[in-house]
């Protein structure tokens, strides 16, 4: 294990602590925090590692949501109901990244993009099932008090985070990493040396998709009230990318960091300026592009001192 | 009956649809850059229309000779200034900087014109005529013509004019066209100052056939995906196939299925000519 990963987890063990010095804001918005940083590592696992720009997180999040939003009405238990969203999703998403990531560049990314807008516009549509645009109602699932629910949501999206982490470590330091970067840097060479960059893709949108969704359960049971435009939405899939340039591409503990950052300056932004606050998420990724296009891993302590020039 | 109905609007719809995505599909033949901005100046344009008409009552038809010039001088600047600095970065930068940037300008229309639904009425209406026993409002008639001129109008700027003939020597062959002395980056921000001046007059004929709201843009971005990924990419004639055939495609969806279903079937066939054919309909293998 590199230092980098480590620190990684170290950082998650100490916010596991958040709860004892914070009260309800803290918690929602550690909640939150959790969240954003699972949908940017996972989208770290196909995006960075392997180098797809994929735009299909908001699909598997809004069919995580609705899965369980759906099996919780049917009377399921909650955890019960957020296993089958990870292996459904899981399995769906290998199914669709066999047949999608055939698919290059910008094809790949409109074709991502493209299923979040199905997948929105069959829930739309299936109102027996879904409600459609009324959205879904999803039953209180303890009623323990505001305190305790708080309390238990926030250790429930902890815990997937922590899952994500230790998932994603272990992918970066096996065979299926090391196959995955191959991939990144020339697919062609990658198959002519015998990897099976089909399968590895498939493993790896799979796995970029499984712990989305179980976030989305999550949140469904979480606000209790879900509609496709809300879980749908195109910037849960964006979101997770700038995140993830923010910190680092392809590095867990920088992607983290990113969406722990990200996360500070929407909540500022978002309590401060509601009226401008996607301008401004605008302007924060023009900068951040144009002048930091390899994210705060890239910093350097002495990168901003002026080099000695070479005599 | 109903049959020539839905036939003759699939055509008045393709190309308004071909309008709508043929600067799209310039940007991203030749700078290979997928121009999320894209919807917000169509909506720009419309709003452009709208003004117009309401403060100066200049009517949308002279509105476009505002337009083109104003959105090509924008796109153009945007290029030059902003874009051209990430031009050879991965697809993942580009798409993310035009993403960034439509943010805001999706952001300073809601701020500044509110996110109301507004519709531009010309007094007197211009009423309707019938076509082979079907129905065509006039204004629509006009605003098809309209793009179509305005498709035509690029057909000969590609091919006639010397900046043309350079854009779609870079499209061919980026390498090739730089030793011939061609200056990429400039011309780069001319292709980009095209789309931005084709999505700007779009938007002034849409003006007339869609209510006007910055919360469309998305709708019109999809529009120009499909039609693209269906024509193929980068031609004028792939262009007008494309948004002739997906009109046709939610004509007939609508007319069997509910109007409720035409977008899933509009992405659905999107998927599957990516997969199947990605070149396009008229797009020529490994040109894409």
């Amino acid at each position: 294990m590199t230092r980098s990963n480590a620190a990684l987890l170290v950082l998650l063990v100490c916010l596991a602590a958040l709860p004892l010095f914070g009260g309800a804001y803290a918690l929602r918005l550690g909640t939150i925090a959790c969240m954003y940083a699972i949908l940017a590592l996972s989208w770290n696992v196909v995006g960075g590692l392997a180098g797809y720009p994929s735009f299909a997180t908001a699909a598997f999040f809004g069919f995580g949501a609705y899965a369980t939003g759906v099996l919780l009405n049917m009377g399921l238990p909650l955890s019960l109901t957020i296993l089958l969203s990870f292996v459904t999703s899981f399995l769906l998403a290998g199914l669709l990244g066999a047949v999608l990531l055939r698919l290059r560049g910008h094809y790949f990314a409109i074709a991502s993009l493209s299923l979040v807008e199905v997948l929105s516009e069959l829930v739309n549509n299936a109102t027996d099932l879904t409600g459609g645009g009324m959205g879904l109602n999803i039953p209180l699932a303890s009623g323990s008090g505001i305190m305790a629910d708080a309390m238990f949501f926030f250790y429930a999206m902890w815990g997937i985070l922590l899952a994500t982490a230790v998932t994603v470590i272990a992918v970066s330091m096996s065979k299926l990493g090391f196959g995955l970067s191959c991939i990144r840097q020339n697919e062609t060479a990658s198959g002519m040396v015998g990897l099976n960059a089909t399968l590895y893709k498939s493993i790896a949108f799979g796995l970029s998709a499984c712990f989305v969704s179980a976030a989305g359960g999550i949140y469904a049971a979480w606000v209790h009230y879900i509609d496709p435009s809300d879980v749908f939405d195109v910037l849960y899939s964006v979101k997770p990318i700038v995140m993830a340039l923010m910190g680092g591409l392809g590095s867990p503990i920088g992607v983290v960091a990113g969406a722990f950052l990200y996360f500070g300056l929407e909540e500022v932004v978002w309590r401060n300026y509601i009226q401008i606050h996607s301008g401004v998420l605008g302007v924060l990724i023009v900068l951040l592009l144009l002048f930091l296009p390899h994210g705060l891993i890239s910093l350097r302590p002495g990168m901003f001192r002026r080099k000695a020039k070479h005599v | 009956m109903w049959l020539t109905q839905v036939l003759i609007n699939a055509l008045v719809l393709g190309c308004l649809y071909a309008c709508i995505a043929i600067g799209f599909s310039l940007v991203w033949g030749v700078l290979n850059v997928i121009n999320l901005i894209h919807g917000s100046f169509i909506v720009l344009g419309s709003y452009l229309a709208f003004g117009l008409y309401q403060t100066l009552g200049i009517s949308p038809w002279y509105a476009i000779i505002v337009a083109a010039p104003l959105f090509f001088v924008l796109g153009y600047l945007l290029q030059f200034l902003l874009l051209n600095r990430v031009i050879n970065a991965p697809v993942l930068v580009t798409l993310t900087m035009t993403f960034g940037l439509d943010l805001i300008l999706n952001n300073a229309m809601i701020y500044f014109f509110k996110a109301d639904y507004r519709k531009l009425t010309l007094s007197p209406p211009m009423g309707s005529v019938s076509l082979f026993h079907a129905v065509v409002p006039i204004d629509r008639l006009i605003a098809t013509v309209a793009a179509l001129a305005l498709t035509g109008l690029l057909y000969l700027v590609l091919r006639r004019l010397r900046v043309g003939r350079a854009i779609v020597a870079v499209r061919l062959d980026r390498d090739a066209a730089v030793l011939m002395g061609v200056d990429v980056k400039s011309i780069y921000a001319v292709a980009f100052g095209l789309g931005a001046a084709l999505a700007g007059c779009a938007g002034v004929l849409m003006a007339l056939v869609y209510p006007i709201s910055p919360l469309t843009s998305s709708t019109f971005l999809g529009k120009a995906f499909v039609v693209c990924v269906l024509g193929g990419l980068g031609s004028v004639s792939g262009a007008l196939a494309g948004g002739v055939l997906l009109a046709l495609v939610e004509g007939v969806g609508t007319t069997f299925l509910g109007p409720e279903h035409a977008t899933t079937l509009s992405f659905v066939l999107l998927i599957v000519f990516l997969i199947v054919r990605p070149q396009g309909l008229l797009g020529r293998k490994g040109f894409e």
